[in-house]
């Protein structure tokens, strides 16, 4: 018995077909359900907020105190502190995870870049609150040791242990970026009489330049979104300052903070909550924008 | 005879003491070498402290924190009662939930991204938009949960609303990885099929997705074990930090062994953080054994063509 050519194509298999592209097609539109439920979320709650609070004083004022008798909102007091810790991060693991990322793609062999690439895997998956757990307890007693002055909750402990933690995601990102880099762009430069240190900081470097820019922009705005070593090493103080040794409140730990307590919907804390949310996803998505257009805007592509 | 040669190698690269110029590749590779050193380093730190702490070897009287009753006992005002039972139900319960939502979901579009699509705005919206969400933070994901799953869909601070919002935030890290196993099956695996008359689906269930399993697997795998390790976004919708209960159905409150280590660090007393220092080893080994699994997997079915 052979298949009845005649009956194909078969009208059940057609519809078949159908079902599941629209199956499939439903499940791809989740994603984009999921953006607009976050923005529509965000902005319906944040409306509700400035009905009840001043948009001026949101931006002027140089005090958070929701929870006190005279209640002010000055958002720049939590923005303050979380530029603060991401800046520490950041100044912690731009030069270590570019150097990273340099030697493993320049000068490190096969033998030694697959056992250092899963020794940066394990750091980039270990959860936040553990990295929160080791700010605490071991490296603000050791601060503590190096100046007695420094508060058991403060801004550097937690962005130095931010920095460590976004080390693996500039390495991963820069050294793609760095071997994507052409061989024949190194061995002309080789060619030319350069040295190692030539070619990686006068051809390979500038090369990748917009990836390893991209990886910088995507490790600050991961340092803006991070929470929870902030919120158990940085403290729960709001207060308007750029010194790193005393406890500050950032955007998370805020949120996270508000909702420890039992929040009634419709209050005006709740709202809080997404003003503070939207002003934190502002800032995420510009730097996520911008790093899409800098690498858009100055990749060297190569054939 | 040209005593002063026009041409000065010199000029760009300073001295041009050739022996110099190699000392500063050599400083870049230490400076390389040293970056790394220091990640390692903190890792050592991180989880050699975990491990003392555990079973408090810092204390005067050693205690090993992570013993039998840590899994038996519910939390507790007094330290040495207690466990973290709860918040270790309340973790399974919520990421195999997450597992039947997420990976259907995210293996779904995948395909249907890499297998239906056209090249339209459309498409490319998705596309875009999928990228986006791989970098919002999480903790915004949880108040998308608090303000859709617990208000406006009724579901409170249940295991439900968990384990959707968990959902969404590891959609995209699946979509993207299953999109990269899907691609790497060869086109000429799928045209042999549709020669054969197989229509999309056919070729999709019985030719692309047996090659590109595999690497499935080892994406959402990790998707997955970036959900278990999740603290803020189920802080954000209300999860409770105290449960001395095991949830009843998947509509009751919960607690997880994030947010149960949060707890215990928050407070001030030595013995919470060595009960805290006992979780984080009890999550790190839970982590590492999947990320084992995850590279056993990839090193299975990898396949060339």
């Amino acid at each position: 018995m052979g298949i009845d050519l005649r009956q194909s194509p078969h009208k059940g298999r057609v519809i078949g077909e159908r079902v599941i592209q629209g199956l499939l097609l439903t499940a791809a539109v989740v994603s984009v359900l999921t953006t607009t439920g976050i923005i529509f979320s965000l902005i319906s709650e944040t409306i509700a907020f400035f009905r009840e609070v001043s948009i001026i004083e949101y931006f002027t004022a140089t005090e958070w105190t929701p929870l006190f008798a005279v209640k002010k909102y000055g958002i720049f007091t939590l923005v303050s502190a979380t530029l603060l810790t991401s800046a520490i991060a950041l100044a912690v693991a731009v030069p270590l995870g570019l150097t990273a990322a340099i030697y493993l793609s320049e000068f490190a062999g096969e033998r030694v870049r697959s056992p250092i690439k899963s020794v940066l895997e394990i750091l980039a998956g270990i959860p936040t609150v553990v990295y929160g757990f080791f700010a605490l307890t071991v490296v603000t007693p050791f601060l503590k040791t190096l100046n007695p002055d420094i508060s058991i909750f403060n801004s550097l402990s937690a962005g130095l242990v931010m920095g460590i933690m976004i080390v693996p995601l500039i390495t991963s990102l820069s050294e793609d970026a760095l071997s994507a880099v052409p061989n024949s762009l190194r061995e002309a430069a080789y060619g030319l009489g350069s040295t190692r240190f030539e070619v990686a900081t006068k051809v390979v470097v500038p090369a990748a330049f917009s990836g390893i820019v991209a990886s910088f922009i995507l490790a600050m705005s991961r340092a803006i979104g991070e929470t929870m070593i902030v919120a158990i090493a940085a403290g729960q103080t709001p207060k308007f300052t750029f010194d790193p040794t005393v406890p500050v409140m950032t955007m998370t730990s805020y949120i996270v903070q508000v909702s420890l307590g039992d929040v009634p919907y419709g209050s005006l804390s709740y709202y809080t909550l997404f003003a503070v949310g939207m002003t934190l996803f502002t800032f995420t998505f510009v730097l996520n924008m911008v790093s899409y257009w800098v690498v858009r805007r100055f990749r060297e592509v190569y054939d | 005879m040209h005593e002063d040669t026009p041409i000065r190698y010199s000029e760009q690269y300073g001295s041009g003491n050739l022996a110099r110029r190699h000392l500063w590749g050599t400083v870049l590779m230490i400076a390389g070498i040293f970056s790394i050193a220091v990640a390692v380093l903190m890792l050592v730190i991180l989880v050699g402290d975990v491990v003392i702490k555990a079973f408090g070897l810092n204390m005067e009287r050693p205690f090993a924190w992570l013993r039998p009753e840590f899994f038996s006992n519910f939390d507790s005002r007094f330290p040495q009662r207690a466990g973290a039972k709860a918040a270790v139900f309340g973790t399974i319960y919520t990421i195999l939930l997450t597992i039947v939502v997420a990976l259907p979901v995210g293996v779904s579009a995948a395909i249907y991204l890499e297998e239906y699509a056209q090249d339209t705005w459309w498409a490319r919206l998705i596309e875009i938009n999928i990228s986006n969400l791989a970098a919002v933070p999480s903790v915004i994901y949880g108040l998308l949960g608090l303000q859709v799953f617990a208000r406006w869909l009724f579901l409170g601070r249940s295991i439900v609303t968990g384990a959707l919002t968990l959902a969404l935030l590891v959609v995209p890290i699946i979509i993207v990885a299953s999109r990269e196993a899907i691609r790497a099956v060869p086109a000429s695996m799928r045209q042999a099929s549709f020669g054969l008359g197989a229509t999309r689906w056919q070729t999709v269930w019985h030719i692309v997705l047996p090659q590109a399993v595999g690497g499935i697997l080892t994406g959402s795998i990790l998707a997955i074990s970036r959900a278990i390790g999740e603290t803020a976004p189920l802080i954000t919708i209300g999860a409770l930090t105290f449960v001395p209960f095991l949830p009843r159905n998947v509509f009751d409150v919960f607690t997880v062994l994030p947010i149960q280590i949060f707890n215990w660090v928050s407070r001030p007393q030595e013995e919470f953080r060595a009960l805290a220092a006992a979780g984080i080893l009890v999550l790190l080994v839970i982590l590492i054994s999947i990320n084992g699994v995850a590279m056993y997997l990839r090193s299975r079915f990898q396949k060339r063509y």
